[in-house]
């Protein structure tokens, strides 16, 4: 509809942000997050402060089902939504008055759980006249490091997560370019399958990480570097090496030592992945990598890329373990640059599954 | 005089209505297979804005909670509870089926409302009323195959006709007339959409009651299938915690 009248929300928006715009007063983002299996909700300040980031996590109920159930997820999140958004107010000190804008992830995702979280803030939004801000899970995963050093551009993003593998490149806020992803499994996806075939429990990474740690690099597994020039990443011809590694060893009668197999596996993982942060900062600039993602908890990824990043020369950040797992608070930080742009969502925002970055 | 804001989206229809307690002042209904999800907050405040009614001036919400397409109710429960939460006023939950029998408020026979489940089950369940008071339960709402539904129908009913109410009836009218004859009688097409205006007086009668948001949960009628294939498995563990 071409000019059509401003709805009453339109202009309650409107109001509201250039009434906080004129007062100077800090700005408070309400941020949620629902895009898989936890509900989680966070009040940052101006972008940079975590006033509270509550998460509701799942991760006990999925564990039975050996991974993420869609449904189970989406159905905890209706449960959880008020509950957890009253209770990152309250760990903040604040009420809904004291909220400029609410930020929500919108994509990728998983759509039904996605779904929960942006009918809430639509209707947050709407109920109070105040910005609705739609995130990008990934944009909110690289900004999760703005809440512990204040970003230098240009810079490269390595996300790393059960869902993602993305190397990207930033020139500014607000500004992404995909420079590789992966072609097949995401890194933590290929964790957790070799956990699997270790028969160790779900989510694997972190049992995998302890494993290698006890172990050293000794066999030998396949590196996934595809075309010299490609920053695309490939991890489901190395999870088959190591189940095949397995296979052949059980056939022979012979016994694997588990320790040595994680470690060679994530010796290959972190190789690749480092070593192609490395050359996109040296193609493209950066005067600072960041690291992004649940994986970024990995010890082995963080041991190896602050030590290639300390020969090269080049500042890393590493958010701490609580904001490296989906949370709200990186959605608020993210959304917290949109806010300042005034580039607010609709009301007939949607959740969108394969939501692309840029 | 109370306003209560009220809301479907359950299944394929959406509907949004503003009531007060003797008047409509404004529904809206739509049966196209469009997204709920971009739809909803777009005809909430469309409506909000025709009737002239503020967020703050609402004194509660009324949301059907199901059953019916797990996604569909799970975005008017979450916007009803987020919004009422928001707000600090109370929501209230009415069942999806229920919702479409008050269409039938004023039939003499029993009234039995249902929604296609795939595989031959629907949900459903069995109503009655008389000279427009509100709808008894008489048979509680349940997922359950059609074909043995209907033979349970058959024994409850005895001489008394069966009005059956549903969008789904085009799939399954055939199968009733087929079990039960002259005894199934169908609502017009004007009475098988559930109305958010019968939902919104049902909740202004039931404000007092309270319906705190953080209670207020989606009725599936069933499990996820995750969750039934594991307790199969698992029965020891059928005890909920």
């Amino acid at each position: 509809m071409k000019n059509r009248k401003p709805s009453r929300y339109e202009e309650r928006v409107q109001q509201a942000y250039l009434a906080q715009q004129q007062s100077g007063r800090p700005v408070n983002i309400l941020g949620i997050e629902t895009s898989c299996d936890e509900t989680s909700a966070s009040v940052v300040q101006d972008g940079r402060t975590v006033l509270s980031n509550i998460i509701a996590s799942q991760a006990d109920i999925h564990k039975r089902f050996g991974g993420v159930v869609p449904e189970v997820a989406s159905r905890r999140h209706v449960e959880n939504i008020t509950l957890t958004i009253e209770e990152a107010l309250q760990e903040a000190g604040k009420t809904l008055d004291d909220i400029q804008a609410i930020a929500v992830t919108y994509g990728p995702g998983l759509v039904g759980a996605l779904l929960v979280g942006v009918a809430a803030a639509k209707a947050i939004s709407y109920a109070r006249g105040i910005p609705l801000i739609g995130v990008h899970h990934i944009a909110g995963h690289i900004y999760a490091n703005r809440l512990v050093t204040e970003m230098e551009f240009p810079l490269i993003a390595l996300v790393v997560s059960g869902g993602h593998t993305e190397l990207v490149w930033m020139k500014e806020h607000g500004h992404y370019e995909i420079l590789g992803e992966t072609r097949d499994d995401a890194a933590g996806e290929a964790y957790d399958k070799v956990a699997r075939a270790l028969q160790l429990p779900y989510p694997g990474g972190p049992h995998i990480d302890r494993l290698a740690h006890e172990g050293t690099p000794s066999i030998p597994l396949p590196r996934a570097w595809l075309e010299p020039n490609s920053y695309d990443f490939s991890f489901s011809g190395l999870k088959s090496a190591v189940l095949n590694t397995l296979h052949n060893a059980s056939q022979r009668g012979e016994s694997i030592s588990p320790q040595d197999l994680a470690a060679s596996f994530q010796d290959s993982v972190t190789e690749v992945l480092v070593e192609k942060t490395i050359r996109a900062v040296k193609e493209y600039g950066a005067r600072q990598v960041l690291l992004a993602g649940g994986v970024a908890a990995n010890r082995g990824l963080r041991e190896r890329l602050s030590k290639r990043c300390g020969e090269e020369g080049l500042p890393l950040v590493i958010p701490p373990l609580s904001l490296c797992t989906d949370n709200a608070a990186m959605i608020a930080a993210a959304g917290y640059i949109s806010y300042q742009k005034g580039r607010f969502a609709r009301l007939d925002l949607n959740g969108v599954p394969g939501l692309p970055l840029s | 005089m109370m306003r209560v804001l009220a809301m479907d989206t359950s299944n394929l229809v959406l509907s949004v209505a503003v009531v007060e307690e003797d008047r409509i002042l404004a529904e809206l209904t739509t049966n196209q297979q469009k997204n709920h999800s971009v739809r909803l907050m777009d005809a909430i405040s469309e409506l909000m804005d025709e009737t002239g009614t503020l967020p703050e001036q609402l004194a509660g919400i009324g949301v059907a909670k199901g059953p019916g397409s797990y996604t569909g109710v799970r975005i008017g429960v979450a916007t009803a509870k987020s919004m009422a939460w928001s707000l600090q006023i109370p929501v209230i939950g009415v069942s999806s089926l229920e919702a479409v029998a008050m269409n039938a408020r004023g039939f003499s026979g029993l009234i039995v409302p249902l929604f296609d489940a795939r595989r031959g089950q629907v949900y459903t369940g069995a109503f009655r009323t008389k000279d427009w008071a509100e709808l008894s339960v008489v048979a509680e709402e349940r997922l359950v195959l059609l074909r043995d539904w209907l033979a349970s129908l058959k024994e409850q009913a005895g001489n008394e006709r069966v009005l059956f109410m549903g969008e789904d009836l085009r799939i399954h009218r055939e199968t009733i007339a087929e079990q039960l004859g002259e005894q199934a009688l169908f609502a017009p097409a004007t009475h098988n959409h559930p109305r958010a205006a019968h939902i919104g007086l049902a909740a202004l009668g039931k404000l007092a009651e309270g319906g705190h948001p953080h209670e207020m949960v989606p009725e599936y009628l069933q499990l996820a299938e995750a969750e039934a294939k594991w307790l199969a498995q698992n029965p020891a563990c059928g005890v909920k915690e």
